[in-house]
């Protein structure tokens, strides 16, 4: 199977996160917060970049969506739940939900209604290692790390060091009838 | 795959039972959140059929039920047809024609749960059928454990009173078996089994039990409505020869052992009132987690009527 994205690559896509996040907000104090599974790791490395900044107000969460997600009819067993760890204030917070893709848009939509049980954030922003496409809500990222072109019925396998051993991207293409 | 019911705990596998207890970590963080609430269910629904008394079991079954968001529909036993001789199956049939997706059931009959499982599409919770099993009991006097040692195998629990009876004793210590938990049965000889799960230590006397080296002595409740046949004296005597009095309480003091108690307590029956206020009674845990499992079971279940 060929590589779609190396490390350097996925490495180039978090570092435009983090350059666009600076650009942005100025060192205003950020709440980055890491959608499971695999959001969590991102937010975790532009976390690191951002950390970098001099004296900028840095607050990590993570959120699992397992509870929030609007397919459970569909599903034949529903997702193990790990739970979510907000340990700051979301209360009037600027956050940044990250995720590793954003396609249909249903998770961060799940996200933002997780969020909210939180407290009532004064911003929520989005930002998303891969874009690949093909949205089926109203909802759009903020900071795009890669943006892929890909079919409908693609498969998007991220793989990251923390959680699967390696950082690779592949897209498998839907195998043809 | 995707288990329908939740009968007894002999049928869970180690996997599962596993998943349930871990999950209901989540559940529990959930309570410190200004929304406690979450909708995983949102638009199911939850029945209550409860033809056996139980103020416990059956609220904390409805707050897990709400706090995931599905609708409770308390089903009225004491004043239905059932006292006009309606039968268990046409009251099935009825609820089948309600749609209901989980079914949450007591009755003092072993098996009955498993009889209505069979006869509805929804997913059937036992909340204590006879002296056969009380599967949700069991899991939350595990996750209880666990939260006190997170690696439980090779850990022991004493547990105290009328065995012979108790589906708590019953499904509890046949899930701390298969957690790798050493469990011990202690009480009068007319209500501790002869015969029972291989490789429990029965003890009819305090002190040996004592001498046992017990992390966790378990109280259960002596059910004073069931004591129409005498299996012991008096209920002074138990407390003389079974129960926590307050010289005893000071030696599980001074070993740093945890007490548990399924409720509702009978204090100066099972316990001294200063049980109450010993700071490694894990009593009021064992409510609170049994709101978070309950949850967790719940939430893994899939009833058959929820399919596409």
């Amino acid at each position: 199977m060929p590589l779609t994205l190396n490390e350097a690559e996925i490495a180039a896509g978090v570092s435009r996160i983090a350059q666009s996040i600076r650009d942005k907000t100025a060192g205003a104090p950020i709440s980055l917060v890491g959608i499971r599974r695999r959001g969590d790791e991102v937010a975790e490395r532009v976390l690191t970049l951002l950390a970098e900044d001099d004296d900028r107000e840095l607050r990590f969460g993570v959120l699992d969506i397992s509870l929030y997600r609007d397919d459970f009819e569909h599903l034949h067993e529903n997702p193990t739940l790990q739970g979510s760890e907000i340990s700051f204030t979301v209360e009037g917070a600027h956050v940044i939900l990250v995720d590793d893709v954003i396609f249909t848009g249903r998770t961060i939509r799940a996200a933002l209604d997780a969020l909210a049980d939180y407290g009532r954030p004064a911003k929520v922003e989005l930002a998303v290692l891969i874009d690949r496409g093909h949205r089926e809500m109203p909802i759009q990222p903020d900071y795009t790390g890669i943006r892929l072109n890909t079919h409908r019925l693609d498969h998007v396998l991220v793989s990251l060091t923390g959680t699967d051993g390696v950082d690779a991207v592949e897209v498998v293409e839907k195998p043809s009838p | 795959m995707a288990r329908k019911d939740l009968l007894d705990i002999v049928s869970l596998e180690r996997g599962e039972i596993d998943r349930l207890l871990d999950q209901a970590a989540p559940f529990k963080e959930l309570f410190t959140r200004s929304v406690k609430k979450v909708p995983a269910l949102k638009g199911k629904s939850v029945l209550m059929l409860f033809y056996e008394a139980s103020t416990r079991t059956h609220s904390s079954f409805e707050v897990a039920a709400k706090r995931l968001s599905a609708d409770v529909v308390n089903f009225d036993v004491a004043h239905s047809s059932i006292t006009k001789g309606e039968s268990v199956r046409e009251t099935i049939e009825t609820l089948q024609a309600m749609r209901t997706d989980f079914i949450i059931v007591r009755h003092r009959n072993s098996g009955l749960p498993g009889v209505i499982a069979k006869l509805t599409k929804a997913s059937v919770v036992n909340a204590g059928d006879g002296a056969h099993a009380h599967p949700t009991q069991a899991l939350l006097d595990a996750f209880t454990i666990k939260e006190k040692f997170p690696e439980p195998a090779g850990r022991k629990v004493l547990i105290v009173g009328d065995i012979l009876h108790s589906r708590v004793a019953r499904s509890t210590s046949t899930v701390l078996k298969k957690l790798g938990v050493e469990v011990a049965y202690l009480g009068p000889g007319t209500l501790v089994p002869r015969v029972g799960p291989e490789q429990t230590r029965r003890f009819t006397n305090y002190d040996e039990a004592m001498a046992w080296g017990p992390d966790f002595v378990y109280l259960l409740r002596v059910q004073m409505e069931r004591q129409d046949v005498q299996y012991f004296p008096s209920v002074r005597e138990y407390h003389r020869l079974y129960g926590v009095t307050e010289t005893r309480l000071q030696q599980i003091r001074d070993r740093g052992l945890y007490i548990m108690h399924p409720g509702p307590v009978n204090r100066g029956v099972e316990l001294c009132d200063a049980v109450m206020d010993y700071e490694r009674s894990l009593i009021n845990d064992q409510v609170e987690n049994g709101i978070a499992v309950r949850m967790s079971v719940l939430y893994y279940l899939k009833p058959e009527s929820g399919e596409a």
